[in-house]
């Protein structure tokens, strides 16, 4: 109890950081992720293979690469500078949103042909098919692997701590610094990780019951 | 569903097909030269930086590298695999003891980063006199979240199985053991074989986080190789065929949980498990 009492002072700003970090790469990834997912079902063959393509490379990659890249690689390029945040937070949507494109994907197969088919009879375009009568009903079907994607990414912020973002996995250096048990402060974080999985968990369970599609 | 949220198209729409296909391959086009343009503006693409890959010690080194990962992902998927069975077979106990306990320990230690658990073995562990290695710290906090993870799986796949099945097993007269192992195992097993890949995948990903506890593995080499002054930092060359290396060892893993699903599909024994169940357990280890 020491340990997390004595050095508050870390562990508040810095699972705030986490937090900050995962709701702002969620946001990218739900979006980006949305956008792949229309791109990999559209009539437009490129834009199939395009989406495909970059599914494919970004499961693929290991995450701790993709961050490597974004904070030694990246710059050298010379093209936006990004600061070690930002950095983190456009590697962790680079990174989920190709895993919230297939959640989404499997979504939109779960809706009932009949609803496509109908929106086509009442002459609707791909675009308002989509949008208005498939991807609402394949965006609630798909509560719980949407929220266990972003569990994982909740998760995935620690991987920041080893490219100089101040969150919740860094605690740990610091502590060792303040010559600190670095074992009792460890078992401190993974409790913070542990709640904060249980109130995701929590969401999850009380959105599948307000969302949930009769059919 | 895909194929049906849009008509065939007709004379006009498949022009616009083709006007939105030029359009979009442009601004690929154009967004992929501008990548490329900024690595050749900025020198990646000069020979200095990439002659290091001819060098006979740096491919031996790579190899090396490579080997540590394959290493690592072998001992860690082999236990993740033991431990998994274990806890699985816990969970399903007839002992509320043992599936509480079960149950707690998988749930735990899946809601913890597998870079948290690594960091209690590496650093954690010397602090309370216990000797490690960042080889056994990246092996230990793999197997620990990925064997909890694929113990959710296994047992997903035993409990999807038809009562009956274990059923007539205890009709015949047999233990539970033999009910376990003869008939619910082997199914289960068969039936979730292409998710306990893509899990696998996920590990062997994984083990990319090793080098931040400095584990030398393949990211930890290009790491090095790129700050060398002598081949003008090649940074940028090294991360590209580190990422190709990566690609192409999870896309062999993934080329095998598809085959092996394809066969399933063909074969009518097997019981075929709820797809949301295990792509929600996938998902959920991304």
């Amino acid at each position: 109890m020491d340990v997390l009492l004595n050095n508050l002072d870390l562990f508040g700003p810095f699972f705030l950081t986490t937090i900050e970090l995962f709701v702002l790469s969620a946001v990218g990834a739900l979006v980006w992720g949305t956008i792949l997912a229309m791109l990999r079902v559209s009539p437009v063959p490129v834009f199939r293979a395009v989406g495909t393509a970059y599914v494919t490379i970004a499961r693929n990659t290991p995450l701790t690469l993709v961050f490597a890249f974004f904070v030694f690689a990246y710059p050298l390029l010379d093209i936006v500078k990004l600061d070690y945040f930002p950095a983190a937070v456009v590697a962790l949507t680079v990174y989920t949103s190709a895993f919230i494109c297939e959640v989404v994907r499997s979504g939109i197969n779960t809706v009932p042909v009949g609803q496509a088919e109908a929106g086509r009879a009442l002459g609707l375009t791909f675009g308002q098919i989509l949008g208005q009568v498939v991807l609402p009903q394949a965006l609630r079907s798909v509560v719980p692997p949407l929220i266990s994607t972003l569990i994982a990414l909740l998760k995935n912020t620690t991987i920041a701590a080893g490219f100089s973002v101040a969150e919740a996995g860094a605690i740990r250096a610091y502590l060792s610094e303040r010559g600190e048990s670095q074992l009792v402060g460890l078992l401190w974080v993974a409790l913070g990780f542990i709640i904060l999985v249980a109130v995701l968990s929590f969401v999850q369970r009380s959105l599948e019951k307000r969302w949930s599609v009769a059919r | 569903m895909s194929n049906v949220l849009f008509d065939v198209p007709g004379p006009k729409a498949r022009l616009r097909y083709r006007t939105y296909a030029v359009v979009g391959t442009l601004v690929v086009l154009a967004f992929l030269g501008y990548i490329g343009w900024r690595f050749y503006d900025s020198g990646q693409f000069t020979a200095r930086k990439w002659e290091w890959l001819q060098y006979a010690q740096v491919q031996r080194d790579l190899g090396n590298a490579v080997l540590s990962t394959l290493q690592a992902f072998a001992a860690a998927a082999v236990l993740a695999l033991i431990f998994g069975a274990i806890f699985a077979a816990g969970r399903l106990s007839d002992h509320a003891w043992v599936r509480g306990i079960a149950g707690f320990v998988v749930e735990f230690f899946r809601a913890i980063p597998a870079l948290i658990l690594m960091f209690v073995f590496y650093f954690g562990l010397p602090t309370v006199g216990v000797p490690t290695s960042p080889f056994l710290g990246v092996v230990f906090g793999l197997t620990l979240y990925n064997g909890s993870v694929l113990a959710e799986v296994f047992r997903a796949g035993i409990q999807s199985l038809p009562k009956g099945q274990s059923e007539a097993a205890y009709a015949l007269g047999m233990r539970k053991t033999q009910v376990m192992f003869l008939v619910l195992l082997p199914q289960a097993v068969r039936a979730m074989l292409p998710t306990i890949i893509s899990q696998l995948v996920v590990l062997l990903k994984d083990t990319a986080l090793g080098f931040i506890i400095t584990y030398q593995e393949l990211l930890y080499y290009a790491r090095y190789i790129g700050s060398q002054g002598t081949f003008g930092r090649p940074i940028v060359p090294s991360t590209i065929v580190a990422t190709a290396i990566y690609v192409v060892m999870c896309l062999l893993l993934t080329a095998l949980a598809t085959y092996l699903e394809r066969r399933n599909r063909r074969s009518k024994k097997v019981i075929a498990a709820p797809p949301t169940a295990t792509e929600d357990l996938v998902a959920a280890s991304a």
